[in-house]
């Protein structure tokens, strides 16, 4: 038996000691955790928790476990959202199959579990809006997902918006780059795909009654050509509109998330010029890279742009307060422990796993202005996250992020047939 | 229901590199045709392009006489088959065959009829009702291909399809898919890198080499009348034994001694070369001793020593190791890399009568039926000694086969409709159990 784990894994160490010469299926160790609201999968896949952390192990071929965890490895290089890759076990006794290791999302949620706990309107828009994003994101790369849903997709809280994170790479395929036909024929497997789930969305009765699969599944479509279209389009413009029609053109893409990374003008004669703009496949992170520069806190892009506007108005109030200027440095670690640390101790226990902290914080200071507005004075940042903390967060659905269950013991797990998924899963030898 | 014809056609990267380099193929409308050959030869490139998932580079691609070079593949009606087979757990079997009709907003009594009329073939009549969690492997996998079936596209095409299941359930669905095809006899390409498979399925296989095809016939054409030392090499398991060999008229002298072949057109066929590539399969050969005196006649005995040998119930295979000259070795070498082979290049596999008692260390006496014999340029590849006209006699045997087993599989359709699969519950049980 041979595991090939990515450094560094001093955290997956502790996999170590598995029975991996078992068959996955047939493990009780007491590590295994049961994942709540899990996507499909035609591979057996199970939870481990170990050292803090939870990770997802999944049996396959291992032709195909080595190419999954090569095409995360280079997800993940790129910049593009997707689950991290810890390793994998190969060789194992009796010519079974490898197990692919990754690491399983903190605080994310499944497609399901956010139409079943809806919170601030109906999570369809904003979670099509993410996975668009993702894929064009892909294909700008040239992967072809060969596989995109939502059931393949994690989606984190991102400031009241979404990110999306791919977790399957089982049909993805790298190349240089995508042809239309394969863009438009990746696009059309979505478009399925996403229909169907909502399909079935409906069937569990979690789908509100305006909502159409089918017009949704098209809209998808729609949204992805606008996103495509906007990105890579070619323009020509004239020399004195240059300037503008450029600086427009950049303020677009950043608006729609993306960086660029080279602006091309090539003379197209007397018309004027043509106007090509490469994007930046990754992800933007300087919002995120610069909070985590100054406070070491870990955030997704919207949440660190919000928690970076509270740090400048605050370091504007320390320096009302000093009457002399305040190094953002310092300010943003007086913030830290001001601020922020004491809103997120004040967490009850009880209600601490609902969101991950940062996306709490972030709530707390929404919630703050929302006082401010109807009560027409200040409120201090501690009054509001002990209002939030009484009012707003014991709602938040606890199924809302996906978490770990202890493993209900063998007999428990008949009593949960009743839950198709469930079954779909264990009496699942594909 | 279409014919696919690829007039040379040629896929080019980037770097130049040909991909797939002037292929021309007529796959008739309800073959089904077979795309094999080892990893980058190509196979799955071309597939890609019939999808519309490549672009070609030049040559032409007509779809039901149609050309379809610049046709966005959603327009080509053609069906990848277990593309989607994510099962939705809280839709019946019906839906989940119905979907791809609800989202073209299909009339409801046309899902009604081309979702009973697919499941009749499926034999998923009487789970119609029933939620995926109680559908054995098996039927679940059927319910996708119900999805493509359901689409009424013109061709169904398969890429490695059965790659990612385990031995058993590749096996049924093996024969799943070429029950079902003959049924409906929809046109079907189906790229796999298993020359079992390729062999069992296909009325005819296309052989690929780095983007060149090398061979198009039914399975046993292939085996019988290779046209090049790959395709002789490849086509076969164990693969054909390579010899090198000098010609003396009839008169072969090879590493494992000299015989005649007896067969002055094969003489001929070696023209004015000194040396020749013997071809050989491993079945071909015999424990002499079990040889009766008039088949002996038709053959001819060598004298070798046996180094290892397995005995596997229903025969046994002996190994015989034997020289050759560095630069056929080398050769040897190569193809066998190529094939992806384990099997060593210089050494002979003889698969003999279970009963021989040939043991490891034998100076053993070995037939060999001259008449299947084969020699090769060992230069080019090329078999000399090709028979055209069987050959041309085993296409037309295939097509009659084709022809019959088609119209025995709609006989049987039609006889069977109403009665239910029994293996059905037995898959049922299975799932609760598990």
């Amino acid at each position: 038996m041979r595991f090939v784990f990515k450094p560094p894994a001093e955290t997956a160490s502790g996999l170590l000691s598995l029975p991996w010469h078992e068959p996955l299926a047939s493990w009780r160790d007491e590590r295994l955790v049961e994942i709540r609201h899990r996507g499909l999968s035609r591979h057996t896949v199970r939870f481990v928790a170990e050292a803090g952390a939870v990770y997802a192990l999944k049996e396959l071929d291992e032709r195909l476990a080595r190419r999954e965890y090569k095409l995360l490895r280079k997800l993940r290089e790129l910049g593009i959202p997707a689950v991290e890759v810890t390793g994998i076990a190969v060789d194992r006794p009796g010519g079974q199959d490898a197990v692919l290791v990754t690491r399983f999302l903190d605080h994310a949620s499944s497609y399901r579990a956010l139409f079943a706990n809806p919170r601030g309107g109906h999570p369809a828009d904003r979670l099509l809006d993410a996975l668009v994003e993702l894929l064009v994101r892909l294909h700008l790369a040239g992967f072809m997902w060969g596989d995109c849903s939502l059931s393949n997709t994690l989606f984190k809280l991102d400031a009241g918006a979404f990110s999306a994170y791919l977790v399957d790479t089982e049909t993805a395929e790298l190349h240089p780059s995508l042809s239309e036909g394969q863009r438009t024929y990746d696009l059309e497997l979505a478009r399925e795909r996403i229909a169907g789930e909502l399909f079935d969305l409906d069937a569990a009765g979690l789908l509100p009654p305006d909502l159409d699969p089918v017009a949704v599944a098209d809209d998808t479509v729609r949204r992805y050509t606008a996103l495509w279209d906007e990105l890579t389009r070619e323009e020509i413009i004239r020399p004195e509109e240059q300037r503008l029609r450029i600086a427009e053109r950049l303020r677009r893409i950043n608006e729609l998330g993306f960086d660029v990374d080279e602006v091309e003008l090539i003379d197209a004669g007397g018309e004027g010029s043509r106007l090509r703009v490469r994007t930046v496949v990754a992800e933007p992170g300087h919002h995120r890279r610069l909070l985590f520069a100054r406070t070491g806190l870990n955030a997704q892009e919207n949440q660190a742009r919000r928690l970076l506007n509270d740090i400048a108005s605050y370091r504007g109030h320390l320096e009302r307060e000093s009457g002399r200027p305040v190094s953002e440095a310092l300010a943003a670690s007086k913030w830290l422990t001001e601020v922020y640390d004491p809103v997120v101790r004040a967490i009850p226990d009880d209600l601490r796993g609902r969101l991950d902290e940062v996306e709490i914080f972030y709530e707390v200071l929404e919630h703050r202005g929302h006082l401010e507005r109807t009560l027409g004075h200040d409120v201090s940042t501690t009054a509001a996250a002990r209002d939030h903390f009484r009012h707003v967060l014991p709602h938040v659905p606890e199924e809302l992020t996906i978490k770990p269950i202890p493993r209900t013991p063998p007999d428990g797990e008949r009593a949960a047939g009743d839950r198709p998924e469930a079954r779909a899963r264990d009496g699942g030898s594909d | 229901m279409a014919e696919i014809t690829l007039k040379n056609i040629v896929k080019r990267y980037g770097d130049g590199y040909p991909a797939v380099n002037d292929v021309s193929l007529e796959i008739k409308d309800g073959e089904f045709m077979i795309l094999v050959g080892p990893s980058g030869c190509g196979k799955s490139t071309l597939l890609r392009m019939i999808v519309g998932l490549e672009d070609i580079t030049s040559g032409e691609l007509r779809i039901g006489g149609k050309v379809v070079n610049k046709v966005a593949p959603r327009e080509r009606n053609l069906a990848m088959v277990f593309q989607n087979y994510a099962l939705y757990p809280h839709l019946t079997v019906f839906e989940n065959i119905a979907f791809p009709l609800r989202l073209a907003k299909t009339p409801e009594d046309e899902v009604q009829r081309r979702v009973k009329e697919t499941a009749e073939l499926l034999e998923l009549t009487d789970h119609l009702d029933r939620k995926p969690a109680n559908l054995s492997g098996g039927q679940r996998q059927r319910v996708a291909m119900g999805r493509a079936i359901v689409r009424e596209a013109d061709a169904f095409l398969f890429d490695e399809p059965l790659s990612n299941l385990d031995a058993k359930l590749r096996g049924q669905m093996r024969t799943e898919i070429s029950r079902l095809q003959r049924r409906l006899g929809v046109t079907t390409v189906y790229v796999t890198h298993d020359q079992t498979e390729a062999m069992t399925l296909g009325d005819r296989v296309a052989v690929l080499r780095k983007g060149v095809l090398q061979q198009v016939g039914s399975p046993r054409e292939l085996y019988e009348q290779p046209t090049n030392l790959f395709v002789a090499g490849f086509i076969g398991s164990p693969s054909m034994n390579f010899l090198p060999a000098t010609v003396d008229g009839t008169v072969l002298d090879t590493p494992l001694g000299r015989f005649d072949m007896r067969d002055r057109r094969k003489a001929e066929a070696v023209g004015d070369r000194t040396v020749v590539l013997v071809g050989i399969r491993p079945e071909h050969f015999e424990d002499a001793s079990l040889v009766g005196d008039d088949r002996r006649e038709r053959g001819a005995v060598v004298k070798a020593r046996v180094d290892v040998t397995e005995w596997l119930g229903n025969e046994l295979y002996a190994y015989v190791p034997y020289e050759a000259p560095a630069d056929v070795a080398a050769q040897l070498r190569d193809l066998s890399q190529e094939l992806d082979s384990d099997q060593l290049r210089t050494q002979a596999v003889v698969a003999l009568d279970a009963s021989s008692l040939i043991s490891p260390g034998d100076e053993a006496e070995l037939w060999i039926d001259t008449s299947r014999v084969h020699l090769f340029d060992p230069a080019t590849g090329e078999n000399l000694t090709r028979d055209e006209e069987r050959a041309a006699a085993l296409g037309r045997l295939a097509d009659k086969e084709r022809e019959a087993q088609r119209r025995a599989q709609r006989a049987e359709a039609e006889a069977t409709s109403d009665t239910s699969d029994e293996d059905e519950d037995k898959g049922g049980t299975e799932t609760a159990a598990g």
